[in-house]
């Protein structure tokens, strides 16, 4: 029982790292406060949808095709709409609330268009829903893949940015943009690289977790809701910190659930939340005295 | 620090503002015209529900009804013209929106916004300003109390004892015929209907000797069903009953082919018999019950589902679409016989008259479909979701034990 309980809430854990992990990129390093995240992910799992239904195009390959795209369009929405809300704010914390306001109504947008092409009722497909023999433990095969992503994925970006020259000009940036430019790094370009490749990290997880949730038009805010709180909890920017993070939180809400009462979930997530911020307030893995 | 906090607030208020009103209404007002207004939630937690059973009756009931000219008034058929709001799930913008449309609009009828909570929460207007509620997307065992305070509103699908009266029943006699052990694990959403439907079942199950094995509630919004079902697995019942909502409901499906969770009996809530169900488990559905249910010989409803899939390509839901159908149909009805938009008389009728639906005749009680008009609970057989219960010359035996998940 205990080794099913710790592989589901890895499991568990492992979707909700994989939905945050492109928050915190473009929290943390592009300082955009992108409250339409969960509109861009439910996006994705309706552009998957509609591949998978309509052109019978299998869910990975549709993840090809999906991921350059809200790379690209990521990229657009940040030259376009955000890059002249950066150009004119006087500090860090005016950009803050600027970007809450624009992406604020970037969700709407993103909401009516998803609504006029798909109506707000429920959608659903199935795919890997087959059960994989993992210790003993059965679990599904779509989650499986899901977690096999966020680890990659995770793994993969904090090595790129703590390994590479790009990495560390993009990890500059998110520590201070203005001495950033003194050592020629393109702030810009960085942010808007940032930008869009946490738009890519959200779309792969709306892509993934379209397999096993069923969604609507008008899901999108939880998803950002539980980003934030990862995001937070891991350090702004962190991308380890956000698969801890997620992990912690998987796993707290399955053994809550197995042990003590399923009705139970939500306020242990929110007391873990409660005591990182007050132990830790700038998140595990962030840094202090910013 | 405070900045984190002050974003993380700002973030919490998006989430609980939810969305913006996108709907406007239609157009200005001519005298030849009947005008219907309705607020709806088109958008935040409540579209899912209301997108499936609700706007499309409404869409195809008005489009029927222009088709033919419009209602039938003191001789001669009057368009219908719409006036539609988003409410956006939120009941203080429900109460504003019918509030609106009766006093700004003007509107001569209204429609009855989706689920138990809205229509609770816009009862007292409905009734300060004497307009008829015909409901059918709320259950509440409040609703013959609701009846003697508020005699303009109607309540379709009943309260929740009905469903578990029937349900115990259909148990029971399962139990008795040595098909099932008497031990159930049951499972619930945090949330109105969930809350409700298990607090009728744990009582009902006690009284007629069932074992709950398992009896859990979860919030609403839990992504991952599987130490639940494990749970429930391992608890050593062969009734398995969850009382959820549609995305819990396909979840806990999943989740139990996954875990070749097969219990003999398999109950599930809302959101079984929506179309989305067997689009998403194919043959697998047979066997699962939940709440409602068709009879799959009466021509009423198989016709209505005709016109149904032809105007919104996708069948109704089997609950609450058919009997949202017969409401509109009755309000038609008792509207034509007054011959004028005289409220209290339309009422009137509405209580008292009998009126010919896809249900077939059907006189309320206690502006209630009286038992016997519609399935309770239903199983998914040969591909239709059939009504089982309560015993009634229209239902079919309960098929069991639930065929093994292939």
């Amino acid at each position: 029982m205990f080794v099913e309980a710790l592989l589901t809430g890895i499991t568990l854990g492992g979707m909700y790292a994989l939905v945050a992990m492109g928050l915190t990129l473009q929290y943390g390093v592009a300082r955009i406060m992108n409250l339409s995240y969960g509109e861009i992910l439910v996006a994705a799992a309706f552009a998957v949808f509609w591949l998978f239904t309509a052109a019978g195009l299998n869910p990975l390959l549709g993840l090809v095709l999906i991921v350059p795209a809200a790379l690209l369009v990521s990229w657009l929405i940040y030259r376009i709409l955000l890059l002249p809300l950066v150009q004119r704010a006087k500090t860090r914390d005016a950009l803050e609330v600027d970007s809450i306001l624009a992406t604020f109504g970037l969700l709407f947008v993103v909401q009516g268009v998803m609504l006029v092409l798909f109506g707000g009722a429920y959608y659903s497909y199935s795919f890997l829903a087959i059960p994989v023999n993992v210790f003993g433990v059965t679990i599904a095969a779509n989650r499986l893949l899901a977690l096999a992503f966020a680890a990659v994925i995770g793994l993969a970006l904090y090595l790129g940015l703590t390994r590479t020259r790009a990495g560390t000009a993009l990890r500059a940036v998110a520590v201070d943009p203005v001495s950033a430019q003194l050592v020629a790094i393109d702030v810009r370009a960085a942010a808007a690289i940032a930008f869009a490749l946490g738009g890519a990290l959200v779309a792969s997880g709306g892509v993934l977790v379209s397999m096993f949730l069923t969604f609507n038009a008008n899901i999108g805010v939880v998803f950002t809701m539980k980003a934030l709180i990862i995001v937070i909890m891991g350090g702004v920017g962190n991308m380890l910190g956000a698969l801890v993070a997620g992990l912690i939180l998987g796993l707290t809400e399955t053994f809550v659930a197995t042990w003590i009462d399923p009705g139970l979930t939500l306020a242990a997530t929110y007391t873990i939340f409660l005591i990182i911020l007050l132990v830790r307030p700038q998140g595990l893995f962030g840094r202090s005295g910013r | 620090m405070t900045r984190r906090f002050r974003i993380l607030a700002a973030a919490l208020a998006v989430g609980l503002a939810g969305t913006l009103s996108l709907a406007a209404p239609n157009q200005a007002l001519a005298q030849d015209k009947i005008k219907i207004g309705y607020a709806i939630s088109k958008t935040g937690p409540n579209a899912g529900g209301a997108n499936i059973t609700q706007i499309p009756n409404y869409q195809l009931w008005v489009k029927e009804l222009n088709d033919k000219g419009g209602l039938m008034i003191g001789g001669k058929r009057v368009p219908v013209e719409v006036i539609e709001y988003d409410d956006r799930s939120n009941s203080e913008e429900a109460v504003r929106a019918v509030e609106r449309l009766i006093t700004q609009d003007k509107v001569d009828l209204l429609l009855p916004p989706w689920g138990t909570g809205l229509n609770l929460a816009v009862g007292p207007v409905f009734n300060k300003y004497g307009y008829p509620q015909l409901t059918f997307s709320a259950v509440t065992d409040q609703a013959p109390a609701l009846v003697k305070r508020w005699p303009n509103s109607f309540w379709f699908l009943g309260t929740s004892a009905q469903y578990i009266d029937a349900l115990v029943d259909l148990l029971s006699k399962q139990q008795k015929a040595g098909k099932i052990n008497g031990t159930v694990a049951m499972i619930s959403v945090a949330d109105g209907f969930g809350i409700d439907l298990s607090k009728a079942a744990r009582d009902g199950l006690t009284k007629a000797g069932f074992k709950l094995a398992m009896d859990k509630s979860y919030p609403i919004g839990t992504q991952d069903m599987s130490p639940l079902i494990s749970e429930a697995q391992r608890s050593g019942a062969d009734t398995f009953i969850a009382f959820s909502y549609p995305p819990d409901t396909v979840a806990i499906n999943d989740q139990s082919k996954v875990a070749s969770f097969a219990p003999k009996v398999m109950f599930t809530g809302v959101g079984t018999g929506f179309p989305l169900f067997p689009q998403r488990f194919g043959a697998n559905v047979e066997g699962i019950m939940s709440l409602g249910g068709w009879d799959p010989n009466n021509a009423g409803t198989t016709e209505y589902r005709k016109k149904h899939v032809a105007m919104h390509s996708r069948d109704p839901d089997y609950w609450g679409s058919q009997l949202g159908y017969v409401s509109l149909q009755m309000l038609e009805q008792a509207v034509e016989r007054v011959g004028k938009i005289d409220r209290e008389a339309i009422i009137k009728q509405l209580q008292t008259g009998t009126f010919d639906t896809v249900l077939g005749k059907i006189k309320l009680v206690d502006n209630m479909p009286p038992k016997g008009t519609y399935a309770y609970i239903g199983q998914w057989q040969n591909g239709l979701f059939t009504g089982i219960a309560p015993d009634g010359a229209n239902m079919k035996p309960m098929v069991i034990p639930k065929p093994a998940w292939k």
